[in-house]
């Protein structure tokens, strides 16, 4: 494992304030780039160095940064997603809360490289701490003039507003999170057009996750080649991994994009608590499809897991153990996606809530092996129907655990069967 | 231009439109919930998928632009998949109470389960219970949120045409709901809009709520007449069973989509308005002449008429005409009365019966012909106005009046009406709605509403429009060109049409205005004349 990255000030205490993270080296990196580098060399820069958008779609930044139209009119955004909301996920939590002068940093710099005066932060509701730190970190900034205005003398302006979101995953989604930011219901926006044209307040925007942003300045640190180096072909950089489950050292890790899934449990999280077999692992949050013990012989990077049938996605590690019963697993997720969907699609609106119900009934003892197809075909019924990818995430679990560990599932039913059930 | 294929039939449409743009302007039938060519596209409701080879899923016709080379399939196998399972979808959670549901009939869940439903169903599950089933949201509209299929259609209408900003989506989930605002009703002026444009039984009409199912009705294209707009309508009617209601044949009034007038629109005012054609109608021939009250035939009438005006002084005598009648019933009266009995005082507009006018659809002018009434009675500004010949009538300045449709106790008040009957000798009322006036009259002739009888009428903007029979002339009555008609034989002058067309075609070689116009020519949409 190289030096950390991302994570270096993650465990210095009151690195959240300027006092601590300023003698170690915040905001060094902004002044001499602002100063010395023009706004394309950055963004040639960022798309040299293989960053991938790090809040689950994996979608490199620099090119994300090209979409912005040439020769444009109106007031340029970065929204800063902050959100951060998916099952087993807590990375983004670790920089907001304990160094978020990293974070604003990144912000400054980006902002810069995309021409944009004014930045907004949308961090999640729940996120208490992490706000606190996070707007203590802004106001500091503002005095030290950090941000506001001729930023270091630059002559570059720029605003930075917090806004906190009010408890819906949904809003987690970018167009969602215009939407919410703009003070409207937070529902997905219909693509195209993509925010790069028309974003928040119907101007061109780029949202970027925390993480994401979080990596610009030790880029144009270190130099782009540093950074891809750091990582797998065309996965630039390190990456938090949030491990959670029936690891003995559960936590959030810095690991080169690319570490292989079984070094990442048993030697870096410590093996599988009180040595138990494992059963399963979802790789990247509960959206994605989940591996079983056979399967954890992969790269944990975007490409390594898409060749596995999974996803990196927001790289939150759920580990199982043997003693993990797949039906509650499943309707938990189940749970979870019909009480986030945002009701704006009929086929995730309906399915969810379908779903979770069949599920339901199956862990009370009221299941039918039928209902493994119903909700098998429910699940392939509502994928890609839908405006955002939430009805997808909904989706890959129900199939992925039905189709995996379906002799689990068929057993559970027949054995829990209700005497008198209505159902089968 | 982009030439496309759909259905394996080549098409050559306006760059930049949408799929299902394409798929109406080709006339092809498409499932659509939440698409609506009036509103922004909300792309929600996912059931107009259709297959676009080398794109790896159905897309949404409603959200996707047309590109050069696209072939588009809206029957294969892979579309018609995908909009069924949306639709079961959007069926899971559905009551499916269609017995008790007055959308049955014409309910776009019904429509489209006959098309791509599947006839298998696996939702076996308890549906998500909401809490507001046949409840008024305002004087017009009745909710219904377990039935509602969440489309937006109803919250877009408010929000971008109507600008009231009435309706919301409430909760999340499948426990979303669409409601109104808290505290607010829906008590805007175009409000009973919602409940044709929800496509299924979420949002009724109230007025027409368990009236009649709705393949019991006629319906017959026609033109509001409740203000110079001349909103398009589809006068919907019972047809079949008239031991149903017995006293009410108008079942209801529905737009009719027309982009140059109403868009797909009309207000409640044009919407309610119905009732006067089955309601506070005249009958029957009246008259109290020489106290002679006995019941008699239309030719007796007529020619009692006829006897009275042939003797009458052209300047003691006064034609009320009125811009409620169509242009066809406007141009006998100004050949009977105008250039046959050469009368000079002529009138048509009533002073003071302005009402709400709005930069929409409503005009403030309630009166449906206007224009034409100016037009072919051609008397300058100022002259058309009643009150100079209700003043000589006041002052006993005339012998007999001959009224059509006006009520003067409504227009002047009751003391004038009176005072008018003391001082004039004859007044004779042709209306389809009994008044105080027609009350007053010495003979009364029943006409047709315009429901009953065919024509034109022209709006403030000099859209010719036809208006179409949809129900018999009730009880004794006839259309007003009919009885001018007559009235004109008994007269002695030469004036002969089977149909308001031929009179239409005798006014516009007359008149310069609808000059070159026929009624083919006027088509479903109108015509502007040629006024200039």
């Amino acid at each position: 494992m190289t030096e950390p990255i991302l994570s270096r000030n993650f465990n210095v205490p009151n690195a959240w304030k300027l006092s601590v993270a300023g003698p170690r080296g915040a905001y060094e990196t902004a002044r001499k780039v602002l100063l010395a580098m023009k706004p394309e060399e950055i963004v040639q820069t960022v798309t040299a160095s293989n960053l991938r958008g790090l809040g689950g779609a994996g979608f490199p930044t620099g090119k994300k940064w090209q979409f912005l139209p040439k020769d444009n009119p109106k007031p340029v955004y970065l929204v800063v997603n902050a959100d951060e909301g998916e099952p087993g996920t807590f990375k983004d939590r670790y920089i907001l809360e304990r160094d978020p002068h990293q974070l604003i940093e990144g912000i400054v710099l980006s902002a810069f490289a995309i021409r944009s005066h004014k930045a907004y932060i949308y961090i999640r509701g729940e996120y208490v701490e992490p706000y606190q730190n996070l707007k203590a970190a802004l106001d500091e900034a503002y005095a030290e003039n950090f941000l506001g205005k001729n930023i270091f003398g630059s002559g570059w302006d720029l605003d930075l507003v917090v806004h906190r979101g009010a408890g819906a995953y949904i809003c987690g989604e970018e167009t969602a999170l215009l939407n919410s930011l703009e003070g409207g219901k937070g529902f997905p926006r219909l693509k195209p057009p993509f925010p790069a044209i028309v974003g928040l307040f119907g101007c061109p925007t780029i949202i970027n996750n925390v993480e994401t942003l979080a990596c610009v300045p030790h880029i144009l640190k270190n130099g782009a080649e540093w950074f891809a180096n750091l990582g797998s072909p065309g996965n630039g950089g390190t990456h938090l991994f949030s491990v959670s489950g029936h690891v003995k050292k559960p936590g959030v890790y810095e690991l080169p994009m690319g570490t292989p899934l079984r070094q990442m449990i048993y030697t870096h999280a410590g093996g599988i608590r009180n040595d138990r077999a494992l059963k399963a692992v979802i790789p990247g949050g509960i959206s994605a499809k989940i591996l079983t013990a056979g399967e954890i012989d992969v790269k944990m990077d975007y490409d390594g897991l898409k060749a596995a049938g999974t996803m990196l996605g927001s790289a939150g590690v759920m580990v199982m153990d043997e003693t993990t019963c797949m039906v509650k697993m499943l309707l938990v997720a189940a749970k979870f996606f019909a009480h986030e969907s945002c009701g704006q699609c009929s086929p995730c609106r309906e399915g969810t809530g379908w779903a979770y119900k069949v599920v339901q009934r199956i862990y009370s003892g009221e299941g039918d092996l039928r209902d493994l197809d119903t909700l098998l075909k429910v699940a392939r019924n509502m994928e890609g129907r839908t405006i955002c990818v939430f009805a997808d995430a909904a989706a890959w679990p129900i199939q992925s655990y039905i189709t995996k560990f379906r002799k689990e599932f068929e057993n559970y039913i027949l054995n829990h069967k209700k005497a008198g059930a209505v159902h089968g | 231009m982009a030439n496309i294929t759909i259905d394996g039939k080549p098409y050559a449409v306006k760059d930049g439109i949408t799929i299902i743009e394409a798929i109406d302007e080709a006339k092809i039938e498409l499932p659509r919930y939440c698409y609506h060519p009036a509103l922004s596209i909300a792309g929600n409701c996912r059931i107009c998928q259709v297959e676009v080879e080398k794109m790896p899923r159905t897309v949404i016709a409603c959200n996707t632009r047309v590109a050069e080379g696209m072939v588009i399939h809206t029957q294969s196998q892979k579309a018609k998949e995908s909009q069924a399972v949306v639709l079961e979808f959007l069926l899971a959670n559905h009551p499916l109470d269609c017995p008790v549901c007055d959308q049955s009939g014409e309910c776009k869940l019904q429509d489209y389960y006959m098309q791509v439903g599947l006839y298998d169903p696996k939702f076996d599950d308890v549906k998500v219970k909401k809490t507001k089933k046949a409840f008024a949201i305002g004087p017009t509209i009745m909710l219904d949120q377990e039935r509602c299929i969440l489309c937006t259609r109803c919250v877009r209408f408010a929000d971008e045409v109507t600008k009231t900003h009435d309706f919301g989506v409430f909760n999340r989930g499948d426990h979303s709901e669409l409601d109104i605002y808290p505290g607010k009703t829906l008590d805007n002026k175009y409000s009973g809009n919602v409940a044709d444009i929800c496509p299924v039984g979420a949002l009724t009409d109230r007025d027409f709520r368990f009236k009649m199912r709705v393949w019991y009705l006629g319906s017959q294209a026609s033109v509001c007449p409740g203000c110079s707009r001349g909103c398009n309508i589809s006068i919907e009617y019972e047809k079949s069973r008239p031991y149903h209601l017995k006293e009410e044949r108008i079942m209801r009034l529905k737009p009719r989509e027309n982009p140059e007038v109403n868009k797909w629109w009309i207000c409640d005012e044009g919407r309610y308005g119905y009732k006067p054609v089955d309601f506070g109608r005249l009958k029957t021939l009246k008259t109290n002449l020489n106290g002679n009250t006995a019941p008699f035939d239309w030719k007796a009438a007529l020619e009692e008429i006829a006897v009275i005006l042939k003797s009458a002084h052209p300047h003691r005598w006064a034609l009320a005409a009125s811009p409620e009648y169509t242009n066809e019933e406007l141009y006998l009266q100004k050949k009977i009365f105008l250039d046959e009995l050469k009368w000079n005082h002529v009138g048509f507009k009533a002073p003071g019966q302005e009402g709400y006018e709005d930069s929409f659809l409503m005009k403030a002018d309630k009166n449906p012909n206007s224009a034409g009434a100016a037009q072919i009675l051609g008397l300058e500004a100022g002259r058309e106005v009643l009150t100079p010949i209700v003043e000589k009538a006041k002052r006993g300045e005339l012998e007999g009046l001959f009224i059509f449709a006006h009520d003067l106790a409504k227009i002047y008040g009751a003391e004038t009406l009176a005072l008018v009957r003391k001082n004039v000798k004859t007044i004779i009322f042709e209306g389809p709605n009994q008044n105080a006036t027609s009350d007053a009259a010495d003979i009364v002739l029943p006409s047709a509403s315009y429901a009953e009888k065919d024509g034109t009428f022209t709006n403030f903007e000099g859209r010719v429009q036809r208006i179409r029979k949809a129900v018999e002339p009730l009880g004794g009555s006839r259309p007003a060109w009919e009885i001018l008609l007559e009235l004109a034989g008994v007269l002695g002058m030469d004036l002969s049409y089977a149909r308001p067309e031929f009179i239409f075609s005798d006014l516009a070689k007359e008149n310069e205005a609808f000059g070159g116009l026929t009624f083919k020519q006027i088509g479903p949409a109108g015509r502007v004349w040629n006024k200039k």
